[in-house]
């Protein structure tokens, strides 16, 4: 009886395991973090890319509108694949976008711009990465959507594409 | 022997109040970031990655245990901006009782059967 | 090309041997008779020549950079050293399947010749059970990691192996810790078979301590090469990160050691048996799961090289199988019998290896649990989390503290009932090994209480087994010297990692940099040109605070087949002291990044397993148990 019992326990133990490695397997173990909670955009100071002086956050967030935050470099290869798609985006009147410039060398960014375009209404410049991290980037290209609470609502991590472009356009509708 | 135990409790007593443990920023620092998982690197810790990632969070490490912050605080902070994934030490809370308490338990577990065992003769 | 077809009909012929094996076993087991069917081994023979033959073949197409086979293609180049071309063959996933398949039939032959004086029945019914693991396999290699997949067209070059892995450690972790993980499957079988036939008794225990002894020895000694390895070679400075990989080799190695310890209660009070077999179960079936976890891609960790998530089903499924099995013949044969205990008294020796078992399988808990716990998680509730190495530390270094107590008292009682002798040598041993510590902990920058508590006990075993093995007449000195090793390991990894120290700096050509009355002089780098890469050379003047001059050359080497830098650590290894200088290229600067450690007693670590291992071989050499 006992014996039997503790076979069941065991039997019932050893199928719930299978069944979570089983579905471990299939899972991609790629981490990629999702923002369940929306978080306050960070309070911080950088150097503004144009006049090189230092502003605040709040100085740069103070418009009533959507803002996209989007970490790029000139050595970056992807970011230039995601490029357009951001010139794109910055013809929409709903949505400001701010460039974070990522350890990046000054003279190689401007001429990054004046061959694709800025798409940017202000650039900052994250000359250590240090800027990244409050944001809670992993690295280039990473894109935030800010609303107009000032809070962070969505991340992507990675060059965006068109299906993502579609996204933010939903949102920031 | 007497005096023998007599002098150590003594000389162990005075010693432990002595001496306050006052660790550089440097230790703290390296302790911190071997606890800090490198989040584009595979199985690394940030203390021994090179990447892009790992040398910006020693920065913000470097930065705050400069500001003054204690251990916790910091990793609160990279908590809060990347989620638990990123700190070694789980934090005891409702998704890691398990974790904690269930080696603790089958310890206890595995005393009692070992002690009902040889105790209870039938 | 012709290479290849032999290495995989040999494969195939292998497989069909197996079934005929286990054909021709069942047959024989109902003949009442003394002797095994001659037959039967000469089919396990045939069975390894050919396995050899297809592992041999195999390294030659690595040899012969044959890329129209797609493991060599996919893990060899034409210009790697013939030396790496050769551990090549096992450095991937198909070919060290391939060799596991090598060992597993190897060590069942073995077992047949050398366990003449055994029943029949048990022999064909371990030889039975073996073949089922085997043909598991055989049907894994054959059907998810053929090593002889043909390629068409043939590439003119292969893509090469991960550089990290080119390393005479790691060429040989691999074989050393497969020989470990598969003498658990020979104990796992016979232990089974034991059931079976109701033979788990005192001539049993005998019988099948040899095979726990080798494959404790080969476990341990392969662990300690993967450390060695990831000392050198992953460039951290660090030897042991609480990787999932590492967990992993570790598991099996706590179960084996328990058995070890309870395999001499069997043996000299015939009791525990229920719990040997599910100590034999136990490791094995961590074996298996470590090859799972490794293989299969679900862990995260820097020792995944390879994964697919196909193979981890079928190992999935084959591991579940193989415990159900187990867990079944163990239920329907195995008969408890209560009475064993009815003698057990607390001191005792039987006791304190019970208490011994006891703690050992609290570690493999907490490794355990600290291991997969992530897995779960994230699969119930979709949240990730990392278990890494303070976890670890909080909840196994408090018991080790009393662990070691045990440790030290333990071997001294008497089987059956006992009583402590020498109380007061106990108590003054006691009080030299906590003053000691403290006059040394004292002198530290560190955590006053809490190292001295954890050193003293460490200290206390030390002086108790080196007492044993100079004063006291030597009445078991393959346990003496392991108990000394375990100390010693202990000693030296604490006082590494206290008396660690390191430098980071930034430094170019030319220049000096000072600290603390030391100083580091880059004085010059050259540029090396080897056949699979490239390298830098510095060369590294560093003085100490005595004045002593020690010349370093870490290397920085550039690969060329896959196309990967790495950094090759310069250590200079002296007996009380390792100096450990790695250096990296910062992008777009002239100067070098420089990791500057001092890391003592860094030998003593290797030094204190070879020990351990050394009180196995001991152990097995002896005649009379």
């Amino acid at each position: 009886m006992k014996s039997k019992f503790s076979l069941l326990v065991i039997i019932i133990f050893l199928s719930f395991c299978f069944v979570i490695f089983y579905k471990g397997i299939n899972d991609s173990n790629i981490y990629s973090p999702k923002i369940t909670d929306k978080k306050d955009i960070p309070n911080f100071e950088a150097k503004d890319f144009d006049s090189s002086k230092y502003v605040n956050s709040e100085k740069i967030f103070k418009d009533d509108i959507f803002y996209i935050v989007n970490i790029w470099a000139s050595w970056c290869v992807p970011c230039r694949n995601e490029h357009p798609l951001l010139m794109r985006l910055s013809n929409s009147q709903l949505v400001k976008l701010i460039g974070v410039n990522y350890k990046d060398n000054l003279n190689k960014a401007e001429n990054f711009i004046n061959e694709f375009g800025n798409p940017y209404s202000q650039i900052i410049i994250d000359n250590d990465g240090t800027l990244s991290v409050e944001f809670g980037a992993y690295g280039v290209p990473e894109t935030f959507v800010i609303d107009k609470n000032k809070k962070i609502i969505r991340k992507f991590i990675g060059p965006i594409n068109n299906d993502i472009l579609e996204e933010i356009k939903l949102i920031i509708k | 022997m007497k005096i023998l135990k007599i002098s150590m409790i003594i000389l162990l007593c005075s010693g432990f109040f002595h001496s306050k443990s006052n660790e550089k920023n440097d230790q703290l620092k390296s302790k911190i970031l071997k606890n800090i998982r490198c989040l584009i690197c595979q199985g690394q810790s940030v203390y021994d990655s090179e990447s892009d990632f790992a040398s910006s969070i020693k920065l913000i490490v470097d930065r705050k245990i400069n500001e003054g912050l204690k251990e916790e605080l910091i990793y609160q902070f990279l908590r809060e901006k990347y989620g638990d994934w990123i700190i070694y030490d789980p934090k005891l809370k409702k998704n890691t009782y398990i974790l904690w308490l269930l080696p603790l338990l089958l310890f206890l577990l595995g005393g009692a059967i070992m002690y009902k065992k040889i105790t209870v003769k039938k | 090309m012709l290479i290849n077809q032999i290495g995989y009909y040999s494969l195939i012929l292998g497989l069909i041997l197996s079934l005929t094996l286990c054909v021709v076993s069942i047959k024989d087991f109902n003949i009442s008779n003394q002797q095994i069917n001659q037959n039967i081994f000469s089919l396990s023979f045939i069975q390894l020549v050919l396995i050899i033959i297809s592992f041999l073949s195999l390294i030659l197409s690595f040899i012969n950079s044959d890329f129209s086979n797609e493991t060599v293609f996919n893990n060899s180049h034409t210009t790697k050293p013939l030396f790496y071309k050769i551990s090549g063959t096992w450095g991937n996933h198909e070919g060290s399947l391939l060799l596991w398949l090598l060992v597993l039939i190897l060590f069942i032959f073995i077992f047949l010749i050398k366990s003449k004086d055994q029943p029949k029945k048990y022999r064909i019914l371990t030889l039975i059970f073996q073949q089922v693991i085997i043909i598991g396999f055989f049907l894994f290699v054959l059907m998810t990691s053929n090593p002889f997949n043909y390629l068409f067209p043939i590439p003119k070059e292969g893509l090469g192996l991960n550089p990290i892995l080119q390393d005479p450690a790691l060429a040989i972790h691999p074989p050393i810790l497969y020989l470990g993980y598969v003498g658990a499957s020979i104990i796992f079988s016979a232990s089974l078979a034991a059931v079976t036939q109701k033979y788990v008794s005192k001539e049993w225990s005998q019988h099948i301590k040899k095979w726990v002894l080798v494959s404790w020895i080969f476990l341990t000694l392969g662990i300690m090469l993967g450390s060695i390895w990831a000392y050198y070679e992953l460039g951290w400075g660090g030897f042991w990160f609480w990787d999932p990989v590492e967990n992993v080799s570790l598991m099996p190695w706590l179960t084996l050691t328990a058995l070890l310890h309870c395999i001499i209660v069997l043996e000299r009070r015939s009791a525990l048996k229920s719990w040997i077999i599910i100590l034999s179960i136990a490791t094995f079936t961590l074996s298996m799961c470590g090859t799972f976890l490794v293989r299969s891609g679900i862990l995260n960790s820097v020792h995944t090289f390879a994964n697919d998530p196909s193979r981890g089903v079928f190992i999935l499924i084959f591991l579940f199988v193989l415990i159900i099995l187990s867990l079944a013949i163990f239920f329907l044969f195995h008969k408890e019998s209560d009475k064993n205990f009815k003698n057990f008294f607390w001191l005792s020796r039987e006791t304190s290896i019970l208490i011994n078992n006891w703690f050992m399988m609290y570690f493999l808990s907490v490794v355990l649990i600290g291991t997969i716990y992530p897995i779960f998680l994230d699969v119930v509730s979709n949240e990730k989390i990392s278990v890494g190495p303070p976890f670890y530390h909080k909840l196994m270094a408090p018991f080790l503290v009393i662990f070691l107590l045990f440790m030290s008292v333990g071997p001294k009682f008497k089987w059956i009932k006992s009583k402590i002798e020498n109380k007061n040598s106990l108590i003054i041993t006691f009080f030299v090994s906590v003053m000691l510590t403290f006059f040394i902990v004292k002198n530290l920058n560190t955590d006053l209480l809490f190292y001295t508590v954890l050193i003293s006990a460490a200290f206390f075993l030390f002086f108790m087994t080196l007492k044993e093995l100079f004063i006291k007449k030597i009445n078991d000195i393959s346990q003496t010297i392991a108990h000394f090793g375990f100390s010693l390991l202990i000693l030296s990894i604490l006082f590494n990692s206290i008396l660690s120290s390191e430098v980071i700096t930034n430094i170019k050509i030319g220049e000096k940099y000072s600290y603390n009355k030391k100083e580091i002089f880059l004085k010059k780098a050259i540029e090396k040109k080897e056949s699979n890469f490239n390298s830098i050379i510095a060369h590294f003047l560093i003085r100490d605070e005595n004045g002593k001059i020690v010349e370093l050359k870490p290397e920085i080497r550039i690969y060329n087949q896959p196309e990967i830098v790495t950094s090759e650590a310069a250590i200079k290894t002296t007996l009380l002291k390792d100096q450990f200088l790695v250096m990296n290229i910062v992008k777009g600067n002239d100067y070098f990044n420089i990791r500057y450690q001092v890391k003592p007693f860094m030998i003593w670590i290797w030094i204190s397993v070879l020990l351990l291992s050394f009180g196995g071989i001991i152990s097995l050499l002896k005649k009379k148990i």
